[in-house]
């Protein structure tokens, strides 16, 4: 830990060569860094050395700053050249990975190449080698026979005077009209003149080598060599020069190999034409393979695909009795089983659902008999003379309205569950349901001795809701909290930002054990089962609430304490079909995030910014809705606390952040401004 | 006051306990089981409002309605076991008036139909002007010209309701209110329906009206846009 100071000095004086100027030139590029460019103030870490050697810094910093220029322009060129490369490798790659075919082809072809080459470098060798063996055969009959004539000729005991120029001509003369060869003739003793050569060829074109393994071998041993022709005023030609001596006299006769070199040209370039053809071939007849294989199983994957899209009547085609058409076939196969299968669990389900539909409905034709029946006793309950009787009208025509209101709900149930519940909305100010829905609920709360205090804020919030689903939900959510309300208040809260609404109906009753917030949501669940059925609710009230939030694209949210009463809040998008991200309304109601929020910073307009923004499933911008000034009700800290709240809420965690000293809690700093700059707006 | 209503409904029970509750009304009831016999039983009795069951044996409720509509704009309030919106904007469509679901408290649908007979007992000599259109408020009659239009007396109450304020936009609330009788709220689908079934006989493009104008959001009013 000591060593630490020491080692900070020394470390960017180090590597300022390399990130010095970086950092300088780009300090001089802004506008507030460049008055001093060895300020560094964007490491801190650098802030001691730049100040001791400001004075020489500028001047080299100004030096390599043109350097520094054409490094950066390298560097993005070369970025560019990669990222161009690595775009075209990566487009290469997702189709290798992707298509079989392509694999087959190229694999096909690399190794099918390799392969050609071999066999034609192979091939090319060996036709060279037996043109040439050939050549040098014939070459060496003819100077054997050139040998006989020259000494024949120029033998003492020919009486003829035959110079030796007569000799080479005579011998040339035997390579016949076309000139197969040339000759060149020397004689050893003559030193003035080297040797006789036929048209014009050089006498240079016969090697060294050659005439020293002539001269030195025995006489009549054959020598051959390939080596360069070379003809006064015309292109030398490669060839076969073949020797021999007789002591005196030294005979060459050189071959020009145009011939056969084009020979081999002509062999090369076939050879080549042919591979290129053969190459061509082999990868269009793996492709063509390939594609045999392929193109079914392609096909398979398509009508799988299609399958499990639903559409249950896809087959495939089966021809013939190969691999493939067992493929085929049994693929076939599944998806006749599963068919079957889907097709009888929808019919059991609709018959199901049709049989609580058509139950529901006939129930009611009798229902409404006996209603009317119960109502004419009761009306009619003073003129009965036993009291007993009279009584009992009465409890006839009360349990006949919870058995009502149940048949209502069960029916209501069943139509969300047979996915025939249908939103009907339209655009609406919520605060005119929430009116209604208090309305309604109002005498209720009276007769339990709750007060109902609305929080609305002042401007209207439209959303495009189902105006009977939403009061339905409303009505059952303050009918639960009149009912677990214990006779205290009842706060009604809305508010809406730019994407959605909320409402939150919040109790300071018994509250909710931790992990009840989830299961209030139950059908037909009691929090207390032992407590008395007061206002005879149906048990799945919260239930159908829930449905019809989800039928909304909304949310249905609890939250509670015990001893600290819960709240309940239904977020709704502001356009129907639009996904909620976030609601304006905390879920955890603010006063009881209160204490915590005093410790959590006076800067409560800075809180949105400084959230873990890492957990933030809401990445807009928490904007306060700027439509009426100093009337609005929802300051800047709201939705962005709302929006914080999310967190806790939509990591499931509803039931943990009941629990006051929970991690949940801590993550939100709730700002204290908040809450009052709220309840001023109203 | 008039009072005689047919009831029409296949079952027995709830038709007899109806009419128990219709007669302690002051009430005629008459009865009729059967959707095939529904039309001759309206001819013969001429009643002032129709009891009608949607689901019936025979001819369902939704053809009885057609066919009494047909030939008569008396007020016509359905029983329904259903209230599906597809079911209740059907019967609606097919010329009911209103609808009750089932099961139904004897008060409510008594109040229902006193609100449908109601309107029939209140003359007064006024004529109003909408568009081409002239209503005569006491004659119970709409001309575009010298042309009548038949309107059942629902519609023509709705016509009446919008057209004695015109310019003034009308909530369904406050039309369920005015033109029903609803007190509280109850389906704005009736409103909907039957500004639709008005739309078709008075306007010229009932696709673009100009006498019954849309207020989106909030509800309708009568006159030029």
């Amino acid at each position: 830990m000591t060593v630490k100071p020491d080692d900070d000095g020394p470390r960017p004086a180090r590597t300022r060569g390399a990130l010095g100027p970086v950092t300088r030139a780009r300090d001089r590029l802004r506008p507030s860094g460049g008055r001093r460019p060895g300020a560094g103030n964007r490491i801190p870490g650098l802030v001691s050395a730049p100040v001791r050697t400001a004075g020489p810094r500028v001047v080299a910093g100004l030096r390599a700053h043109r350097l520094q220029r054409l490094r950066r322009f390298a560097r993005r060129a070369l970025g560019a050249l990669k990222r161009f490369l690595r775009r075209w490798v990566l487009r290469f790659y997702t189709r290798w990975r992707r298509s079989i075919q392509l694999r087959v082809v190229t694999s096909t072809l690399l190794i099918s190449t390799v392969v050609v080459a071999i066999l034609g470098v192979f091939l090319m060798e060996q036709i060279t080698t037996a043109l040439l063996n050939g050549k040098e055969k014939s070459a060496l009959l003819q100077l054997e026979e050139g040998m006989g004539i020259l000494e024949r000729e120029l033998s003492p005991a020919n009486v003829s005077e035959v110079t030796l120029n007569d000799v080479t001509n005579q011998l040339k003369a035997r390579s016949g009209p076309s000139g197969l060869y040339e000759v060149y003739v020397r004689d050893t003793r003559d030193e003035y003149r080297d040797g006789y050569t036929t048209n014009d060829v050089l006498a240079e074109s016969v090697p060294e080598r050659l005439r020293r393994q002539v001269r030195e071998d025995p006489v009549g041993t054959q020598h051959s060599t390939y080596s360069e022709i070379v003809y006064i005023g015309r292109e030398s030609v490669p060839g076969l020069v073949v020797g021999a001596g007789d002591g005196r006299y030294e005979l060459y006769y050189l071959f020009p190999l145009t011939q056969e070199q084009q020979t081999l040209t002509t062999v090369g370039n076939t050879l080549l034409a042919v591979s290129v053809v053969l190459l061509v071939l082999l990868a269009a007849i793996a492709s063509v393979v390939t594609r045999q294989v392929v193109i079914p199983v392609r096909l398979a994957a398509q009508a799988a695909e299609r399958l499990a899209a639903g559409r249950l009547e896809e087959r495939m085609k089966v021809r013939g009795e190969d691999d493939l058409a067992r493929l085929a076939a049994s693929f076939n196969d599944m998806a006749g089983n599963l068919q079957e299968k889907i097709v009888e669990l929808e019919e059991l389900s609709q018959v199901q659902r049709q049989f609580v539909s058509d139950v529901s409905h006939e129930l009611r034709t009798p229902l409404t008999t006996i209603r009317i029946a119960a109502d004419m006793l009761y009306a009619h309950r003073e003129q009965f003379s036993d009291p007993a009787v009279g009584r009992s009208a009465e409890l006839l025509q009360s349990q006949l309205e919870r058995f009502e209101a149940l048949l209502a709900d069960l029916l209501e149930i069943s139509r969300h569950d047979a996915g025939a519940a249908t939103l009907d909305a339209e655009s609406v100010d919520v605060r005119d349901l929430v009116l209604r829905a208090v309305g309604d609920t109002e005498g209720l709360a009276e007769r339990k001795g709750s007060k109902l205090v609305l929080q609305l804020p002042g401007e209207p919030c439209m959303a495009e809701v189902d105006r009977r689903r939403v009061e339905r939900i409303l009505r059952n959510l303050l009918v639960n909290a009149i009912e677990h309300g214990e006779g205290k208040d009842i706060v009604v809260s809305v508010a809406a930002d730019r994407d959605a609404v909320a409402m939150a109906v919040r109790d300071h009753g018994v509250g909710l054990k931790p992990g009840q917030a989830q299961q209030v949501f139950e059908r037909f669940w009691r929090a207390d089962p032992a407590r008395a059925r007061t206002t005879g609710g149906t048990g799945l009230g919260l239930a159908i609430a829930k449905e019809d939030a989800q039928l909304h694209g909304g949310w249905l949210q609890a939250w509670g304490e015990p001893g600290k009463g819960s709240q309940f809040r239904l977020s709704l998008p502001r356009v129907a079909g639009a996904e909620l991200r976030g609601s304006p309304l905390p879920l955890v109601p603010p006063e009881i995030d209160l204490p915590r929020a005093s410790f959590g910073g006076r800067t409560a307009p800075d809180a949105p910014d400084s959230q873990p923004s890492a957990t933030d499933p809401a990445p807009e911008s928490p904007v306060p809705k700027p439509r009426s000034g100093a009337q609005d009700p929802q300051p800047a800290p709201v939705p962005a606390d709302a929006r914080a709240d999310e967190d806790a809420g939509a990591a499931g965690a509803e039931a943990g952040v009941g629990e006051t000293g929970g991690p949940a809690g801590d993550g939100e700093p709730r700002p204290q401004g908040a809450q009052p700059a709220r309840e001023d707006g109203r | 006051m008039k009072g005689r209503v047919l009831v029409v409904d296949d079952d027995l029970a709830l038709a007899e306990m109806l009419g128990i509750v219709l007669r302690g009304e002051g009430f005629e009831p008459s009865f009729v089981h059967d959707g095939d016999k529904a039309l001759e039983a309206f001819r013969e009795t001429r009643p002032d409002l129709v009891l009608l069951d949607l689901m019936l044996p025979g001819a369902d409720g939704i053809d009885v309605c057609r066919q009494i509509r047909a030939e008569s704009g008396v007020p016509i309030v359905m029983l329904t076991a259903k209230s599906d919106t597809v079911d209740v904007v059907l019967g609606l469509e097919s010329g009911a008036d209103d609808y009750i679901v089932k099961p139904f408290k004897p008060k409510e649908l008594v109040a229902r139909m006193r609100a449908r007979l109601r309107r029939t007992e209140e003359p007064a000599p006024e004529t109003l002007q909408i568009g081409d259109i002239t209503i005569d408020v006491a004659g119970h009659s709409v001309k575009r010209g010298d042309k009548t239009i038949p309107l059942t007396p629902l519609e023509f109450d709705l016509l009446v309701a919008l057209a004695r304020k015109p310019r003034q936009v009308f909530t369904r609330e406050v039309l369920l209110e005015q033109v029903w009788g609803y007190r509280h709220a109850a389906d704005t689908r009736l409103v909907n329906v039957h500004v639709q079934r008005l739309r078709a006989k008075i306007e010229k493009d009932p696709e673009h009206p100009e006498i019954v104008v849309t207020v989106r959001g909030v509800g309708y009013k009568a006159g030029p846009a």
